[in-house]
């Protein structure tokens, strides 16, 4: 079973990108549970939500607390959440940021991890050129299929178009289609 | 249809299937996505035949349902909380006028404190209005159980609740496989009441009835509740034939043979149950577990048999009946008749997570007969303990939990004794 974790704020589509890599994991034939921090999130406020992903039913109900891979669409949130709790010594760690690990103060985390597990994407870059928010669940989405491999580019666009219909669901797949590839390039650097 | 789908809106579309003529719903969370979704499809023409009807309240809500039921519609609505309890009164009438309602309860904790996250709290205060409860493990059976609900209420004439986790279950994402229009119409003829309100011809129903045949009405109520430990099975059996899963049901034991401990409960946990009893049984340890399909009819011989060889029977229960313990244990209790001994756990309360971890521990205990008669899983004791200390010898009323949360979160909350203001 492969976990996931999403840290983000409310508004920034936390839940919904769970959602859609449970959707995406589905299309490709196996099962998956997406569900978000229960709460009573306000824009703004820290959100979390949890993706699992495996190839045989899944009857786990606790919250995801040793994940293989954690999402952080807001790295202030550095400041006020142990986003890092649990995360697996062979996690994976995607960061929505323009600047380096280092320069987020996380190269201790990013030490601890092996090679290319640590990545930061700008995402809400990306989304705002695309979408014209900076919106990043779908560009992270995208950085995360390239990442890890886990979901397949195609499915997560797949899953992105069915969610949200004509020009939206065609930015946000797009905004994920630059971000695969930005990762893929930064992967061969 | 297999679809990867939020289980609210796997649980509208298995709704709309069953051909509602009449839906009556005031928003409250978790249940809301599974009205809103099935406001979305009356609008769209999705779901014909049906009327839905926005009502000022959780009482209006059911107590419309009644007014449709009894003019010979197919009524449905779904509430939480104190949604429930806002609506109580109705609820016992719509039991004791046998109208066949389906009410989905997205399970969620009463206040106060207020607490919008996942128990079994106010299930348990309506347990005995004289409606099924039924409860869902996963997304799939909550679909399913609604489905079944229906054919369950009219053939009994009796009002079903159907108690899904909020949030847990309504809010997660899974695989959910939803039949066809066909497989659902041949499995659920349409409403067929004894009569129908008509104002061409006016008469009342619910007549009063006074102590020369009060009790007689409610042996009917009881034994139309035994009855119904004929027909859940029998819907299930016929489901399982028509659809081709297991669904539903009375209890489901899981790997209990042998089994020195066994588990019981309700609802979602019993996933996580599972996993667990199969981590005990590959370190070699006889754990097993029984997962409650109808709290209400009570299902005490089937549960008898399930227990029948356990050696302690842990009920983990996510509600608390203060003074006393748990509903669920008191009800296992009777099941068993002092065959074993029966030891509560109340956990998850509020939305307090229940882990394998915990649990883990509690089974250990429960091996070495060192489980409490009454343990609170994962419970803060330096924060109880030191509002008890604080409190002793304190001759004030009020409530407790800005004690609690400033203990927690020190600084962030303020509570002023207005008797220590005036010292």
């Amino acid at each position: 079973m492969f976990e996931v974790r999403l840290h983000g704020r409310g508004g920034q589509g936390v839940v919904t990108a769970a959602e859609l890599m449970s959707v995406a994991a589905f299309d490709e034939g196996r099962h998956a549970q997406a569900f978000p921090s229960f709460g009573s999130e306000r824009t703004g406020a820290p959100v979390a939500s949890f993706c699992r992903i495996a190839e045989a039913e899944i009857r786990l109900r606790e919250p995801i607390v040793a994940p293989d891979a954690l999402i952080i669409q807001d790295p202030t949130l550095f400041h006020s959440v142990d986003v890092f709790a649990g995360l697996k010594d062979a996690g994976y760690l995607l960061v929505n940021s323009v600047r380096t690990p280092a320069a987020l103060g996380i190269a201790d985390i990013a030490a601890r991890l092996p090679p290319g597990h640590v990545r930061c994407l700008p995402a809400s870059d990306i989304a705002q050129r695309h979408i014209g928010r900076p919106l990043p669940n779908a560009a992270l989405l995208g950085g995360f299929a390239a990442m890890t491999g886990v979901v397949g580019l195609d499915a997560v666009l797949k899953a992105i178009r069915a969610r949200f219909a004509g020009a939206t669901g065609a930015a946000n797949a797009a905004a994920a289609r630059e971000a695969f590839a930005a990762m893929t390039e930064a992967a061969r650097c | 249809m297999l679809k990867q789908i939020e289980g609210s809106q796997g649980m509208a579309e298995a709704i709309a299937l069953c051909r509602p003529q009449v839906i009556c719903a005031y928003p409250i969370t978790p249940q809301t996505h599974i009205v809103e979704g099935l406001g979305a499809m009356v609008k769209d023409g999705r779901l014909s035949g049906c009327e839905y009807i926005n009502v000022e309240s959780e009482f209006g809500a059911m107590s419309v349902a009644i007014g449709a039921a009894a003019g010979g519609a197919r009524a449905y609505t779904a509430t939480a909380s104190q949604g429930l309890l806002f609506m109580a009164e109705a609820v016992y009438n719509a039991a004791g006028l046998g109208l066949p309602i389906v009410m989905t309860l997205g399970n969620r904790a009463i206040g106060a404190p207020i607490n919008i996250w996942n128990d079994h709290s106010d299930a348990m205060a309506l347990k005995d209005a004289g409606w099924i409860q039924l409860y869902a493990e996963t997304n799939q059976e909550a679909a399913d159980l609604h489905i079944q609900a229906f054919r369950i209420a009219e053939d009994l004439s009796c009002p079903v609740m159907v108690c899904v986790d909020g949030f847990i279950l309504t809010h997660a994402f899974e695989r959910v496989d939803l039949p066809t229009q066909a497989q659902v119409d041949d499995f659920l003829p349409p409403y067929r009441p004894v009569q129908r309100l008509n104002p061409a011809t006016p008469y009342s129903i619910g007549a009063m009835v006074g102590p020369e045949a009060f009790t007689e009405v409610r042996y009917l109520a009881h034994q139309k509740m035994v009855d119904a430990l004929d027909v859940i099975p029998r819907v299930a059996a016929e489901f399982e034939a028509a659809f081709g899963r297991a669904s539903g049901g009375l209890v489901r034991p899981y790997r209990t043979e042998g089994a020195e401990t066994v588990v019981v409960a309700l609802g979602s946990v019993n996933g996580t149950i599972k996993d667990v009893v199969d981590a005990e049984r590959a370190a070699g340890r006889a754990v097993g577990s029984v997962s409650i399909g109808a709290f209400r009819p009570f299902p005490l011989a089937e549960l008898n048999a399930a227990l029948a060889g356990a050696r302690r029977v842990v009920c983990l229960e996510k509600n608390l009946a203060p003074g006393l313990g748990g509903a669920l244990a008191s009800n296992v209790r009777m099941a068993l008749r002092g065959q074993a001994p029966v030891l509560t756990v109340i956990a998850g309360l509020g939305g307090r997570p229940i882990t394998r971890a915990g649990m883990a521990g509690v089974l250990a205990a429960a091996a070495q007969d060192a489980l409490d008669d009454l343990t609170f899983l994962d419970l803060n004791r330096p924060v109880v303990e030191a509002h008890l200390l604080r409190a002793a010898g304190l001759r004030e009323s009020g409530p407790i939990a800005e004690n609690l949360l400033k203990a927690l979160n020190p600084g962030r909350v303020e509570r002023v004794s207005p008797r220590r203001v005036q010292e």
